[in-house]
């Protein structure tokens, strides 16, 4: 008697507990809140994979350094030195006077320590030394440009407002992005993907552009080019401008960034505020060059070069563009989250349609239906009264699976679906494998409760062997899986523990109530 | 009701040679069609490549579609019907990645429209750049491999009490597969080295019934895959996810025969190897039909209603189930009566 006492409350307590967790999916206002997650190929949305430069970021930082050095070397009157970024991540420093090397070696020393000094060679004349970055330091900037980029991306799809995206690291230098429902894939796209480097640089007017198109591009300056899109005929056209390389200011030191109608021609402009120390570096740079155009330079276009007509205080600029509300908004969403540390690349994109999603639903619930009926059916023709006990336990499989899903908060998927049929299917296996040696005992001539006592007592090992192999299988599937396939394995995982335990506990219980205590002679099976 | 009598004795060992030459022509035939076909056949979730799937509102003619593609570049596209015919729906494919344009998706809309004359909705778009489709080319052999090893252990602790022996066997297994994995070794010709491995340690070790498992798996899969090259089929995420799946089914199976062989050999010790094994099958006949049974009968629903989608996922259940039926019956239990031969001679 008290063997099915324990039986009886753990079944019910379980069902009661798949009960609550199943209800919210349909009714959100009820505790416990969760419902179940669909995953992108259900709802529709996008899943992104990005590749994050890193290589471009210790570029970054070198170009830095060696922009640090110049300015060092200029301070203390280090004469006939050329320093040079080469081959990407590398400093190369030609000093032409020897009375200077003793000089910059103490500078060296001094304010650059952490520089990595890869050859130098002395032939007497000048001195060449190059140097690069220790290996850790690398390897730190990478990581460092990875998290960066995670944390940007992270803001600038929070301010755009998509709900409940998911965005997570993926290996060294990869990102995950996934957005539910989202329909505006490309701008979406566009808002992610954008590296904005905000630069400030000086229009080089001492030179001449054309010349310079013609390939004759002097030393420190650069050809950029402002590309405009007519509104109207959809036709880009493309300016070219010579600009210095040397940035004077940049959106590191930016505090806020706005959109503003400008009044007098009624266009969008993105107004912008620089911290205390950004608004100091731009009233020097204005006060500096009054009456040379200054540049501003996005991802290297230029949004516009306006001639400064005064030194400009307060720290605040405008950039304008020809933009549309919606192209200013999303520019200065980015602009607020800040620049990428590097730029990234889409290596992975799957975005399914919302109507696609829900194609993909109908058909997945219908193909459950008329698989579940048909095995349903089998089941009470071929067992007849213990045919209809183990369709009980198959319907509580399924609600023990969405339960599962919904406590765990995992995500239902379209192979997911197709792992719940493929449980159907499978959980009848365990009844067969019992109803079978019932029968098989039955026919040695024992008793209905004899019978039962030994089929499930023979069964129980063989079962729990047969499904740990394909929870082993559903466990590396959800180790190596993505999206879709995950939900495969999570389904299939469920699927495998809730028909153990419907199996095992719950019919058993069925069968001692109806041996036991409603005392029942036969046993129609 | 009762489609197998309890009395059914079926000669199933006697047979073991034809079956032997069955599965061996078969395997035969797959690795042919592989060899024919340059290896299995990449879908873009493992070659690269760009997937795009629409929808037209009345019908369209391929060539139209094709011809809408060539004038923005992606003349070397296959454009295949997908689904019922009266959807209206096309899988546009194309080898080139890296699409990161971000007007992508409007050219196509507006290409295809303007060669079709016809409304269209684009339904799905999925892009894998080749690096990525490398990585989980890997992911998805290393995960074969994986589990089978898994399993094997399970196996081996479970029937035959070598817990340790099949541990540490797999623990360097997959050691010196993860160590030579770092220094660039082609991993398919790795995993196969590995398999080969395994199984030639398996039988020295006289891991008997982890190897009749694990033979019975490998000819599953490899049967499944290539019935899947000779259909033409393309492997992607969910079709590994089928192998894996029929593994962890076609397991279910075997498992559930070696235990009856098991309880038999403690029963009747007098009995030769051959007769308990093939009274075992005899005895869990009914069971493995049935289960085989319901499980095809759902997945063939899915495979008739599931969709597009999931079709091909589907269509690699069925063959695995079926196989992997014939498999635990033909297959694994025939090889445990091999040490049997061995030792005699």
């Amino acid at each position: 008697m008290k063997k099915i006492s324990w039986r009886l409350v753990i079944v019910i307590g379980v069902i009661l507990a798949a009960f609550v967790y199943v209800l919210p999916t349909f009714k959100p206002a009820l505790w416990p809140h969760k419902k179940i997650n669909l995953g992108l190929d259900l709802q529709g949305g996008m899943h992104l994979v990005l590749e994050v430069d890193t290589e471009k970021a210790v570029e970054g930082t070198v170009e830095r350094i060696a922009q640090e050095l110049k300015d060092q070397v200029r301070k203390e009157r280090i004469r006939h030195t050329s320093i040079d970024r080469i081959e990407g991540t590398k400093i190369s420093v030609v000093i032409h006077d020897p009375d200077n090397v003793t000089e910059f070696d103490k500078l060296l020393d001094r304010d650059f320590k952490d520089l990595r000094i890869l050859s130098r060679s002395n032939d007497g004349e000048s001195l060449v030394i190059t140097m690069d970055l220790p290996d850790s330091r690398t390897e730190q900037i990478k990581k460092m440009a990875t998290d960066q980029a995670l944390e940007t991306i992270r803001n600038r799809i929070d301010q755009f407002g998509v709900s409940e995206p998911d965005i997570r690291r993926q290996g060294e230098k990869r990102l995950l992005i996934q957005l539910p429902g989202i329909k505006d894939t490309r701008r979406a796209k566009e808002l992610i993907g954008r590296t904005a480097q905000l630069e400030f640089k000086l229009v080089d007017e001492t030179h001449d552009l054309d010349a310079a198109l013609k390939g004759d591009i002097p030393p420190g300056s650069q050809i950029l080019y402002q590309v405009k899109v007519d509104t109207l005929t959809h036709r880009t056209s493309k300016t070219p401008f010579l600009i210095k390389k040397r940035s004077l200011l940049s959106g590191a030191y930016l505090t806020d960034a706005k959109v503003q109608i400008d009044s007098q021609y009624n266009e969008p402009y993105v107004g912008i505020d620089f911290n205390r120390k950004g608004a100091r570096i731009f009233e020097r740079i204005t006060a500096a060059n009054v009456k040379k155009r200054l540049a501003i330079v996005l991802d290297n276009k230029v949004y516009s070069a306006p001639v400064i007509q005064e030194k400009i205080s307060g720290g605040s600029a405008r950039i304008t563009g020809n933009f549309s509300t919606e192209e200013a908004r999303d520019l200065a969403i980015v602009l607020r989250a800040g620049a990428l540390p590097a730029p990234v690349n889409i290596i992975e994109e799957r975005t399914v349609g919302p109507s696609l999603g829900s194609d993909s639903i109908n058909k997945g619930l219908i193909s459950m239906c008329i698989g579940g009926i048909l095995v349903v059916l089998f089941m009470v023709i071929y067992y007849k009264m213990s045919g209809i006990i183990a369709d009980f336990a198959l319907v509580l499989n399924i609600l023990l699976i969405a339960g599962g899903l919904a406590g765990f908060q995992a995500t239902l998927t379209l192979p997911g679906i197709a792992g719940i049929i493929l449980t159907i299917g499978m959980a009848v296996d365990a009844n067969v494998l019992i109803f079978e040696r019932i029968r098989e005992e039955m026919s040695l001539g024992k008793t209905p409760r004899a019978a039962v006592d030994a089929g499930y007592a023979r069964a129980t090992l063989t079962i729990l062997d047969a499904n740990v192999t394909t929870l082993i299988a559903a466990l590396v599937l959800f180790q190596f899986g993505t999206g879709p396939v995950k939900g495969f394995a999570v389904t299939l995982s469920l699927g495998v523990i809730a028909s153990l335990f419907t199996a095992l506990v719950l019919t058993r219980a069925i069968f001692d109530y109806l041996l036991i205590n409603r005392k029942a002679k036969t046993l129609s099976i | 009701m009762q489609f197998i009598k309890p009395d059914v004795n079926i000669d199933f060992i006697g047979k073991r040679k034809i079956a032997f030459i069955v599965s061996s022509v078969m395997i035969l035939i797959s690795i042919a069609s592989l060899i024919i076909h340059g290896g299995p056949r990449y879908g873009i979730d493992f070659a690269g490549g760009t997937l795009i799937q629409v929808k037209f509102l009345n019908p369209t003619a391929v060539n139209d579609i094709k011809t809408g593609l060539a004038t923005i570049g992606l003349k070397k596209s296959s454009v295949q019907t997908f689904g019922a015919a009266d959807n209206h729906e096309y899988l546009i494919r194309t080898d080139k990645s890296l699409m990161t344009d971000q007007e992508f998706s409007q050219e196509v809309f507006n290409a295809l429209r303007s060669s079709t004359g016809n409304d269209l909705e684009i339904r799905r778009i999925e892009m894998v750049g080749p690096q990525v489709g490398r990585d989980l080319r890997e992911k998805a052999l290393f995960a074969m491999f994986f589990s089978l090893l898994f399993i094997t252990i399970y196996i081996s602790g479970r029937f035959e009490l070598k817990w340790i022996l099949s541990g540490v066997m797999a623990g360097a297994l997959m050691g010196a597969v993860y160590a030579l994995s770092l220094f660039h070794v082609s991993i398919p010709f790795l995993i196969g080295a590995a398999l080969i491995v395994t199984l030639v340690l398996f039988w020295f070790l006289k891991l008997k019934y982890a190897m009749g498992a694990i033979v019975a798996l490998i000819h599953d899969v490899s049967i499944t895959v290539g019935i899947f090259s000779i259909c033409g089929k393309e492997f992607t995420l969910p079709i590994i996810a089928a192998l894996l799946t029929i593994i962890g089914y076609s397991l279910n199976d075997t498992i559930i025969v070696f235990d009856r062989i098991r309880e038999n050999l403690r029963k009747k010790q007098k009995n030769p190897l051959h007769a308990i094994i093939n009274r075992s099958i005899n005895e869990t006949l009914s069971r493995t039909i049935l289960t085989s049974l319901t499980t095809i009968v759902v997945v063939v629903s899915l495979f008739v209603l599931g969709g597009g989608i999931i079709h091909d996922f589907a269509f690699a259940m069925i063959v695995g189930i079926v196989v992997g039926t014939y498999s635990s019956i033909y297959v694994a239990s025939p090889i445990l009566i091999a040490w049997q031969v061995r030792k005699k001679q």
